[in-house]
C-alpha cells in the first residue's frame, strides 16, 4: 500500500454473490426466464379490464359486510369447519405417532423405518385440497371427506417432526431408563415421551391452526365446511356476504393463532 | 418427583397425585370435545359411502394403470405455467414484502403508532386466507387464467415473506448499524450498508423456501380456474379420465420433488 494510492481509493461494497461469471449468469438467466415467462402467459386484458369495476363491486362489499341475511350458512359452516379441525387433528396425531416412531431411526429396525418414511412422503407431497378431492370422490360429498384429507396432512407433517425431534433426543436418558430394566413401552414411556412433549404440544397447536385454515378451503372442492359456504356465496355474486365470511376467517385464525401461540409459549 | 415409603420399600411415581388427577381430567375434557365433534361430523357422513369405499378405491387405482404416458404432450404447457405461476408470484411477494417488513419491523418502521400497525394488518389478513380462496375471488374479478394465480400467490406470500423478514430486520446486530451510523451515514445510507447486508442471507432463504411453498400451491389453484396445472388434473377427474389422472398425480410429484431439491441446494449453498 502506497501513500499515493491512499488518496483514490474507494471502499466498494462486496457483492452478495462473489464470483462474478455466477453473478452475472444468473442476472441474464433470471432475464431471460422473465421475458420467456412473460411472453408465454397469456392475458386477456380486456376481460381484467372488465373486471374493474367487478372488483369495486367487490371491494365496496366490504364496507359494510353483510354478516345478517346468511347469517345462518355462516354459523353452520364455521361450526362445521372446527369440527373438522378438532377431529382431523387429533386422529392425525394419534395415527401419526406410530408412524413417527417408527420413523425414527434410532427407534426402529430398517425395514419399518423405510416403510415409515414412505407414508410420510407420500401423505406430505400431495396438496390436502388434492387429497380431499379424492376424498370426496370417495366417501362422498360432506365433512368426512375433508375429515380425511386433513388427518392425511397432518399425519405428514407431524409424523416427520415427532420422527425428528426422538431422532434429536438425549441418548443418555434413554440409556438409564432403560439400564432399569425397563420393557420397551415403560422405555417409549419415561425416556422417549418427556423429553419431546413439550414441543409436540407446541406443534399439535401448531398442526390446529394450519388445519383450520386449510378446512376453509376444503370446502371448495366438496370437503365441507365454510368453503362450501363461501364457494355458493361468490357463485351468486352475493359479494357482501362473501367478504363477511371471508372477515370472520380472518378473525378465527387469528384467534386460533394467537391462542396456539400462547399455549406454545405457556408449555414450553 | 413423588416418592411413598411403604413398610419395606420407595415407591417412586412420575407425577403426585394432584398432578396427575389434573392430567386424567384434562384429557377425559378432550377426549368428550373430541368425541362430540366426531358425533356431529358422523351425522352429516353417509356411511355407505363410507364402507363401500375401500372397493371404489380399489376400483379407482385399478382405473388409473397403467398412466396415459401419451397425455403428457398436453402437460409440458401447463407444468411450464405452474412453474411460472409459482416464480412470478413469489417474486411479486418478494418485492412487495420487502418494504412492508421494514415498516413492520419495531426497529426501522417510521413510527410505532401509525405504521407499525398497518404494516402489521396487511400482513395478518394477506397471511390468514389461503392461497385458493385469494383465487377464488381473483378468479371472480380478472377472470380465469395464469394472471389471477400469480397475483393470487403473490397475496398470499406477501404476509409469509415479510414476517420472516421483520423477525430477521428486529434480530439484526445493532453494533454494525451504529458503526455505520457514526461514520455519518444518511438514513437511507444506513439501511444499505448497515441493515441490508445482514438481512440478505435470511432474505433470500425465505423466498426460496416460499417458492417451494408455492410450487406445491399453484398445482391446485387450476381447481378454481387460476390457471396451471390444476386445471388439467380437474378436467381429467370430470372426465373420469383416470389414467390421464394418474399421469398428472405423477407429474405434480415429480415436480414437488425436483423444487423441494432445488431449494434445498440453494439454501444450503445460502446459509
Amino acid at each position: 500500500m502506497n501513500t499515493a494510492n491512499m488518496k483514490s481509493r474507494t471502499w466498494k461494497k462486496p457483492p452478495f454473490i462473489e464470483s462474478p461469471m455466477l453473478r452475472w449468469g444468473l442476472v441474464v438467466g433470471g432475464a431471460f426466464y422473465l421475458a420467456l415467462a412473460f411472453g408465454t402467459m397469456d392475458v386477456n386484458w380486456g376481460r381484467v379490464a372488465d373486471g374493474i369495476p367487478r372488483g369495486q363491486r367487490f371491494v365496496s362489499a366490504f364496507f359494510p359486510p353483510d354478516f345478517v341475511s346468511r347469517a345462518g350458512d355462516i354459523f353452520d359452516g364455521i361450526l362445521e369447519s372446527l369440527w373438522i379441525t378438532i377431529i382431523s387433528t387429533v386422529a392425525g396425531i394419534a395415527i401419526s405417532i406410530p408412524v413417527g416412531l417408527g420413523a425414527a431411526r434410532n427407534l426402529s429396525p430398517r425395514p419399518v423405518y423405510l416403510a415409515s418414511r414412505a407414508i410420510l412422503a407420500i401423505s406430505r407431497t400431495f396438496p390436502e385440497i388434492i387429497i380431499a378431492l379424492f376424498a370426496v370422490k370417495l366417501f362422498g360429498f360432506g365433512p368426512f371427506a375433508g375429515f380425511i384429507a386433513l388427518s392425511v396432512g397432518t399425519v405428514g407433517f407431524y409424523g416427520k417432526l415427532l420422527a425428528e425431534d426422538i431422532e434429536d433426543m438425549d441418548p443418555s436418558q434413554a440409556e438409564a431408563v432403560r439400564a432399569t430394566g425397563a420393557g420397551w413401552f415403560q422405555w417409549l414411556n419415561y425416556a422417549v415421551q418427556p423429553q419431546v412433549m413439550p414441543r409436540m404440544i407446541g406443534l399439535g397447536m401448531y398442526r390446529l391452526d394450519i388445519n383450520f385454515r386449510e378446512s376453509a378451503v376444503v370446502g371448495i372442492v366438496g370437503g365441507g365446511g365454510i368453503g362450501a359456504t363461501l364457494l355458493t356465496s361468490f357463485d351468486r355474486y352475493e359479494f357482501d356476504s362473501a367478504a363477511a365470511i371471508l372477515l370472520v376467517i380472518i378473525g378465527i385464525v387469528m384467534a386460533v393463532e394467537y391462542s396456539s401461540s400462547y399455549i406454545r409459549k405457556w408449555v414450553q | 418427583m413423588p416418592v411413598t415409603e411403604t413398610a419395606s420399600d420407595k415407591l417412586w411415581k412420575r407425577r403426585d397425585r394432584k398432578t396427575q388427577l389434573t392430567v386424567w381430567g384434562v384429557q377425559f375434557v378432550c377426549l368428550m370435545i373430541f368425541v362430540y365433534c366426531w358425533s356431529l361430523v358422523s351425522e352429516k357422513t353417509i356411511w355407505e359411502f363410507v364402507y363401500d369405499a375401500p372397493r371404489q378405491a380399489g376400483d379407482m387405482a385399478s382405473r388409473m394403470v397403467p398412466p396415459a404416458w401419451d397425455y403428457m404432450d398436453k402437460l409440458w404447457l401447463a407444468i411450464w405455467d405452474t412453474i411460472n405461476i409459482a416464480t412470478l408470484g413469489t417474486l411479486m411477494a418478494v418485492v412487495m414484502a420487502f418494504p412492508i417488513a421494514f415498516l413492520a419491523a419495531r426497529n426501522t418502521t417510521p413510527s410505532v403508532v401509525f405504521v407499525r400497525p398497518i404494516a402489521l394488518f396487511i400482513i395478518v389478513s394477506s397471511r390468514s386466507i389461503n392461497s385458493l380462496l385469494w383465487a377464488l375471488m381473483l378468479v371472480t374479478i380478472i377472470g380465469p387464467g395464469v394472471m389471477a394465480g400469480v397475483l393470487a400467490i403473490g397475496f398470499r406470500s406477501i404476509g409469509f415473506c415479510a414476517k420472516l423478514l421483520y423477525e430477521a430486520i428486529e434480530e439484526i446486530d445493532t453494533t454494525q448499524v451504529e458503526a455505520v451510523t457514526a461514520t455519518g451515514a444518511s438514513g437511507p445510507q444506513i439501511l444499505h450498508y448497515g441493515i441490508v447486508p445482514q438481512i440478505l442471507p435470511a432474505f433470500a432463504g425465505i423466498s426460496v423456501f416460499r417458492w417451494d411453498i408455492n410450487i406445491r400451491e399453484s398445482t391446485v389453484l387450476g381447481l378454481v380456474g387460476a390457471g396451471g396445472i390444476g386445471l388439467q388434473l380437474n378436467a381429467s377427474i370430470n372426465n373420469v379420465a383416470w389414467t390421464q389422472v394418474s399421469l398428472i398425480l405423477l407429474v405434480i410429484l415429480g415436480t414437488v420433488i425436483v423444487s423441494e431439491w432445488v431449494s434445498a441446494k440453494v439454501r444450503h449453498a445460502i446459509i
